[in-house]
């Protein structure tokens, strides 16, 4: 047997090194597939082909030809899962969110959609290593803050620079929504939900802003060039989406209707706290929802102690297209908790392939990209990953082997060196 | 008797005698009168129980002289027939700040932290101590305050300044308002008041309701040894030890800051009058423990607009159910035993005071108590009851004449004497104008001839109705002194206005009217008939009020307890149908004392305490052995959170000085927090509560259980040992607060070691003078010892009494705390946090320090660059004792999920990973000996799971602690019900109110404030970073 059948491993690649391992037709044989579809393969074949999903099919009675793959990879006992998507972060765009000096996710100004975080994404911040060695391969880069915050670009965690990384450049707007109610602390009354005095104000400001920009991009020749009217064509025509963040019932449904007022082609609930409470209404005009994290606490006490939990499994009864993103405190750094959040869901009533799904192929359809990547199919990019356990679990989640379009990822962070070099000085196992 | 009412007359005139002296010359011929006045044929109230029927109530100057059913009356009185009508003695506010001209407030001088007072002078440390205020000073009338307040039957009041944690001296004035008001105050300095706020302080400390507690409490200790030891002058030390005679009011404007004011006068002797704030009925029977007295307000909320169903599920069930219980709160107090006063304090519009106090009697409240509580009460509880409350001879002369006892919805003031002065606010004998009558005009072309017109309703403002074509019309009307004058539009365009008198015996007004065209015309109104239906009075207490019951605690997911006799517990038992033997049938048990866990087993819980585990335990068939079927499910000892800020109330940070060792976490827990339920829904059955990280030496800790519906002082874990939170790096050094918070020492790390260095090397010097003076010195009386809290706590710290937790991230800090304790001969027991540990594991071990730790925090600042996930994992296998901790309210919901990471990061196994939040956590805060592992004789604090309870499949399906079940998943859905029938009942209320045409106001919606480490009270958490 000339051709490699590497067991397993984790450390093959961290000796080699990513660079030097240019293999092109890889076949993984054995593995429980899952395809994030919301289906399984028990004992699966799945080729690669230079950067795409070339075979994905059940073992049982196949008879397999080694000799057609340069690679062949016994993956028995273990899981494949396609590569996880991390939508609506501010990954890789900072790296300590205390230090001024590394925050690049918010721009001063109130209506941004010129700004573009695909080039403030830096391809070697700190924390975009210790995501991927959970299974998580992609990330939405999104902008903070501002009325329109700017558009976001889906980035593969691999690359030399941010052109390498990019799978889908300006893919979204996003809108921060004005809300009915805002947080208030005054000395008083304490924290308090306070009405919004200006809402009507801000929506007008809003409405006219996308009537302007309509406006504008529907002339042909302009004597001055506006470069925000310019960043929103691409909303209007359709190219790219129009993420809408917005956690509230009545908040959401007054988005609805700026959505089909301004025939909003492509629109996108992200937060969506309370999107459960409509959910017949999304579903009638077909919007999907970002859903923030369920290991979040209910808005009010007299909420049921759980509702953020089952909101995944609330959604998915009523055929909401969502998928679950990290919005919040801490998110970056949180990324690499992804598949757990999705875990959690599993204990409140989604299954666990919905749960698979949230994180992956559901993510791919919201953003547009499901031809690309998503789920284990032929003819998308090879990206996937192999954990001795099931990911969506804490304690069994070890990612052994993963791919981005064909290539192997280097599973190794600073994290993972501080541990071998704290460990070798100590001598414990 | 004829003889004794001459005795007290000649003691009068020798008392006026005296009296009537003046220092004040007169521009021109005095006015002074000595008139005797007799009300006559009244229903006079003597006092709150005393009612004198056809009484009468004789007062001369600004005194009773004489009061009884028959009594001779002096020649010449003047003489009020009050046939029908009611005297009380006038009511007294005890907690008002009427004619007070309030001193503007100290200005900050810059922006940056303010260490130091700002006031001038001789005085003490911190602003917020104004004992030197006496309000008698600052006192001039205000008219129309006085009018306001006379008008809804108040005569004397206690003002005082409402600013600072020490307020001064209040003064009892009466309400005269047409005297000098040199004849007005009654008692100078009548009370002390305190509170816990700062108020206009702009000084620094205290910035959290555990600084304020504090303050007091070391003012208190301050004042004692000032009283022997004049080794420096201090006004306000001065001042505040002579307050100390007075009746010292507390305005604690809330059930929990009652108790823990109540606890300082405990500490410090001293029967506080607490202020309360309308909630006292949410935990009665703990209030009722303080036998202390109550001043109460009577601001019943207003009606909430509940009308969008989205809107209105932000409105709280707490709120919901305080509006519609508010009321009752003076019943509540009633049934209950507690001594209390009213006052019209809190109410923005003052005419709501009798208002509201009949709405309080509708809701069950004796209207012999409510008058107690507005008369005899409020003069008892300052002394002033031989002088005011009642109508003596001898008293003062304040009284107000009512149409109708006072508590009947219609009855009004007509005459009110403050002092002998009188205000007169409607006739005495107003002419009954009601009745129908025909309106004529003269003769002119565009009104016709004649319209019916009524008055209707109350005697005293009789409504007005003008009859146009069968049309009603409403009228506007004013009557007073026999004079009237009325307008109405004929139709769309044509305003008739008019003015006229009235001829009482012929039943008739008559006067000119003006048309819009600018002429004028005659009228005349003439009686016809008796009005025929006069509204009728609604009979008191036959409302049906369908009240809830209170909740415990009074927020969703209390429990609808009804406690009217016997304890709390009790009742909260009964209510959970709790029982004391419990049986938990065929688990997986983790045991924590071995390295497997036990399949089909059964656990036996007798008392709250593990009798027996093993297989197939049988017990005696008795009906009182709740058994519960644990097939398939795992039962692990309760989750300990070591490091946790929920439940507390006003602020987690003392951090205006480097060192807040002074203050006490225990003294502000929050027992309504909801945070408490939900965390029991993720198994966690005791917390250690800290201080947060913005001091090098932050505040005392207190550990609690998570006793849900219990009180503050019954979720204490009892008898556990003292803590300390400390910090370290960031915080401290404030270097996340932004460029002004460059002021307070530390700023370095290199200054957070000599701040420990000189706090210990001080505390050693006081505790060896403490232990000296104790020795040598205890007998004697005169002298006394400065106690000086902050450094009796870290002399704890050196005795080996008090424990340290410290927030700490970074390898250098680390080994320098290690080595300054060393130095002083005592041991860190925690470091919290402690992201770096895993770089100095050895030297912790060496040292026997405990480690609590996040599981894979990191990124949010500079000093947890370094942090890894294999922390807890490195400092296990490395045999420091160590915990996985929240910080967080919501991540403490899933702690075994944080300590299922040490698996997946450093290969712990399942029983060590589960052993990170339960017996681990127990062994650092020293209560290994009672929870933590699954054993005979040891507490039942017990988490059943759902499944492995270190999966993220995992939910907790009941979680007991002491035994008792305490979340129950399928009581929990029950819950749910129950609060979703109680929002809808009592919204339902409030729709009615607002179809009613009732004023509805906007939901307050008040949030929960989550607290970190590093929030700071009144600070945005987005302004300061966090952790």
């Amino acid at each position: 047997m000339k051709k490699h059948i590497i067991g397993i491993l984790l450390f093959n690649f961290s000796i080699i090194g990513v660079a030097q391992i240019k293999y092109n037709h890889i076949a993984f044989i054995n593995g429980i597939a899952h395809i994030g579809n919301g289906s399984i393969i028990e004992s699966s074949l799945i080729v690669i082909n230079k950067d795409l999903i070339e075979t994905v099919t059940s073992t049982k009675g196949l008879k397999l030809n080694y000799k057609s793959f340069d690679t062949v990879i016994d993956i028995q006992g273990k899981h494949v899962y396609p590569g996880l998507i991390n939508t609506n972060n501010i990954l890789g765009l900072h790296d300590a969110e205390a230090i001024r000096a590394t925050r690049d996710y918010s721009e001063i100004g109130n209506i941004n959609p010129h700004i573009r975080s695909l080039i403030a994404y830096n391809t070697d911040n700190l924390i975009v290593p210790t995501v991927k060695t959970n299974g998580i391969l992609y990330t939405q880069a999104t902008p903070r803050e501002g009325l329109i915050s700017g558009s976001s670009s889906i980035m593969a965690l691999e690359g030399w620079n941010w052109e390498d990384a990019v799978l889908k450049a300006d893919d979204g707007i996003h809108l921060n929504y004005p809300k009915m109610n805002y947080k208030k602390w005054s000395e008083e009354d304490g924290l308090t939900n306070s009405s919004n005095k200006k809402y009507t104000e801000e929506l007008n400001y809003l409405s006219r802003f996308f009537e302007d920009a309509k406006f504008y991009c529907n002339e042909t020749l302009h004597t001055e060039k506006n470069i925000r009217f310019e960043a929103m064509r691409n909303v209007f025509n359709g190219q790219s989406n129009l993420y809408i963040h917005l956690d509230k019932a009545k908040d959401i449904l007054s988005a609805i209707n700026f959505i089909n007022q301004h025939k909003i082609k492509y629109p996108v609930i992200v937060g969506g706290k309370e999107s459960y409470k409509i959910s017949k209404e999304l579903k009638k005009n077909s919007i999907p929802v970002m859903l923030n994290r369920i290991n979040d606490l209910p808005d009010y006490a007299d909420e049921d102690v759980d509702i953020v939990y089952r909101l995944p499994y609330l959604l998915q009864k009523d055929s909401v297209l969502f998928c679950l993103q990290l919005e919040g405190d801490m998110e970056a750094m949180q990324s690499r908790n992804l598949p757990f959040n999705a875990g959690a869901a599993v204990a409140y009533g989604l299954s666990k392939e919905d749960a698979l799904a949230s994180i992956s192929l559901n993510a791919a359809k919201i953003l547009r990209i499901e031809s690309l990547i998503g789920s284990l199919e032929v003819g998308k990019k090879a990206s996937l990953v192999i954990s001795s356990g099931d990911i969506l679990d804490i304690k069994t989640n070890q990612v052994e082997m993963a791919f981005i379009s064909g290539k192997p990822v280097d599973l190794k962070n600073k994290q993972t060196e501080l541990y071998i070099k704290y460990k070798t000085k100590y001598g414990i196992k | 008797m004829h003889n004794k009412i001459l005795l007290f007359f000649l003691c009068q005139i020798f008392i006026i005698k005296s009296f009537s002296q003046t220092t004040f010359p007169s521009n021109g011929a005095p006015f002074k009168s000595h008139t005797i006045f007799a009300f006559i044929n009244a229903n006079i109230y003597a006092d709150f129980e005393t009612l004198i029927k056809n009484g009468v109530l004789i007062i001369k100057d600004d005194k009773v002289i004489a009061i009884g059913e028959k009594q001779e009356i002096p020649k010449n009185a003047i003489i009020f027939d009050l046939k029908g009508k009611y005297i009380y003695p006038s009511f007294i506010d005890i907690f008002c700040d009427y004619g007070l001209i309030i001193p503007k407030s100290e200005k900050k001088i810059s922006f940056g932290p303010q260490i130091e007072s700002n006031t001038k002078g001789a005085y003490g440390w911190n602003q917020a101590i104004k004992s030197n205020v006496e309000a008698y000073k600052l006192f001039s009338h205000n008219n129309e305050q006085a009018e306001e307040l006379k008008k809804n039957g108040v005569g004397a009041v206690l003002s005082s300044s409402k600013d600072g944690i020490v307020r001064g001296s209040g003064v009892l004035v009466n309400l005269n308002t047409q005297s000098k008001e040199n004849n007005s105050i009654v008692i100078d300095k009548a009370a002390g008041f305190y509170s816990f706020s700062k108020g206009s302080s702009s000084q620094d400390y205290p910035s959290s309701l555990t600084g304020g507690i504090a303050l007091l409490r070391q003012t208190c200790y301050d004042a004692i040894w000032y009283n022997k030891n004049k080794s420096e002058y201090n006004i306000s030390l001065d001042e505040f030890n002579k307050l100390q005679s007075l009746p010292s009011i507390f305005e604690a404007n809330d059930k929990f800051n009652s108790l823990r004011a109540a606890k300082i006068g405990e500490e410090f002797n001293i029967k506080y009058i607490l202020k309360g704030c309308g909630n006292e009925y949410q935990r009665i029977n703990d209030l009722q423990n303080t036998k202390l007295n109550f001043i109460i307000p009577v601001n019943f909320p207003e009606a909430i607009d509940a009308e969008d169903p989205f809107d209105s599920e932000s409105i709280s069930l707490t709120e919901l159910k305080h509006w519609e219980l508010a009321p009752s709160n003076p019943a509540s107090l009633e049934k209950n035993g507690i001594q209390f006063c009213f006052t019209t304090a809190e109410l923005k519009d003052k005419n709501n005071f009798l208002k509201n106090i009949r709405k309080s009697i509708k809701y069950g409240l004796s209207e012999k108590t409510a008058l107690k509580a507005l008369t005899f009460n409020p003069a008892f509880f300052i002394n002033a009851n031989k002088q005011l409350g009642a109508l003596k001879p001898n008293y003062f002369a304040n009284f107000f004449i009512s149409s109708k006892p006072i508590f009947e919805d219609d009855a009004y003031i007509i005459q009110h004497w403050v002092a002998g002065e009188s205000s007169f606010y409607s006739e005495l004998n107003a002419p009954d104008i009601r009745g129908n009558y025909t309106l004529k005009f003269e003769k002119n072309t565009l009104l016709q001839k004649s319209y019916q017109f009524n008055f209707y309703g109350d005697l005293a403002k009789p409504s007005a109705q003008l009859i146009i074509d069968t049309t009603k019309k409403n009228i506007q009307y004013s009557f007073k002194n026999n004079l009237i004058s009325f307008n109405f539009y004929l139709d769309s365009i044509n305003i008739i206005r008019a003015s006229g008198y009235y001829n009482a015996n012929q039943k008739r007004f008559d006067g000119r009217a003006q048309i819009a065209t600018g002429n004028w015309f005659d009228f005349e109104l003439l009686f016809n008939s008796s009005a025929d239906s006069i509204k009728k009075q609604q009979p008191l207490k036959t409302i049906d009020l369908n009240l809830g019951k209170v909740f415990y605690p009074f927020t969703a997911y209390g429990e609808p307890l009804n406690i009217i006799n016997g304890t709390f517990k009790d009742e909260w038992n009964k209510f959970k149908n709790n029982s004391s033997t419990i049986l938990i049938k065929n688990a997986t048990v983790w045991t924590n004392t071995s390295d497997s866990v036990l399949k089909e087993h059964d656990v036996y819980v007798v008392d709250g305490k593990i009798v027996r585990i093993a297989p197939n335990i049988d017990v005696p068939k008795t009906t009182s052995v709740k058994i519960i079927d644990a097939k398939g499910k795992h039962l692990t000892p309760g989750i300990i959170d070591e490091h946790s800020h929920i439940a507390l109330t006003s602020g987690v940070n003392e951090g205006a000085k480097a060192s807040s060792a002074e203050v006490r976490m225990g003294d502000v827990i929050n027992p309504d927090d909801i945070n408490i339920y939900r965390q029991l829904s993720g198994g966690v059955t005791c917390a250690q509560l800290l201080h947060g990280s913005a001091n090098p030496i932050g505040g005392q800790s207190v550990l609690i259980k998570l006793r849900w519906g219990h009180n503050a002082e019954s979720m204490k874990y009892d008898k556990a040992d003292g803590f300390i939170k400390f910090a370290l790096g960031e915080n401290v050094k404030q270097s996340n607060w932004g460029d002004f918070n460059t002021i307070r020492f530390p700023q370095t790390r290199m200054g957070v070691e000599q701040v420990y260095f000189d706090y210990f090397s001080r505390a050693k010097e006081y505790d060896k003078q403490y232990q000296t003076f104790l020795k040598e010195n205890q007998k004697n009386k005169n002298l006394v010892f400065r106690r000086y809290i902050e450094l009796e706590a870290l002399a704890e710290i050196l005795n080996k009494k008090r424990f340290i937790t410290c927030h700490s991230y970074v390898q250098s800090e680390i080994n320098m705390l290690i080595h300054l304790a060393d130095s002083f001969g005592f041991k860190i027991n925690t470091f919290t946090h402690i992201l770096e540990g895993f770089k100095v594991a050895d030297k912790m071990k060496a040292h026997g320090v405990n480690a609590s730790t996040f599981s894979d925090w990191w990124a949010y600042k500079n000093e947890v660059m370094d942090a890894i996930p294999y922390n807890a994992a490195i400092l296990t296998k490395m045999g420091v004792n160590t915990a996985i901790n929240s910080d967080d309210a919501e991540m403490a919901r899933r702690l075994n999920q944080e300590a299922a990471k040490s698996i997946k990061y450093g290969n712990l196994s399942e029983t060590e990973a589960l052993k990170l939040i339960t017996l681990n956590p127990a062994k650092m805060l020293h209560i290994d000996d009672k929870v933590g592992t699954i054993e005979p004789g040891k507490v039942a604090d017990l988490v059943l799971w759902t499944s492995h309870p270190l999966s993220v499949y995992a939910k907790v399906d009941k979680t007991m602690i002491d035994g008792q079940i305490y979340f129950d998943r399928t009581e929990d859905e029950k819950l749910r019900e129950a609060i979703k029938i109680e929002r809808s009942r009592i919204i339902s209320k409030l729709i009615d109110e607002k179809q009613n045409g009732n004023k509805v106001i906007k939901a307050k919606n008040k949030l929960q404030r989550l607290y970190h480490c590093n929030t700071i009270e009144g600070i945005a958490e987005e302004e300061t970073g966090q952790r």
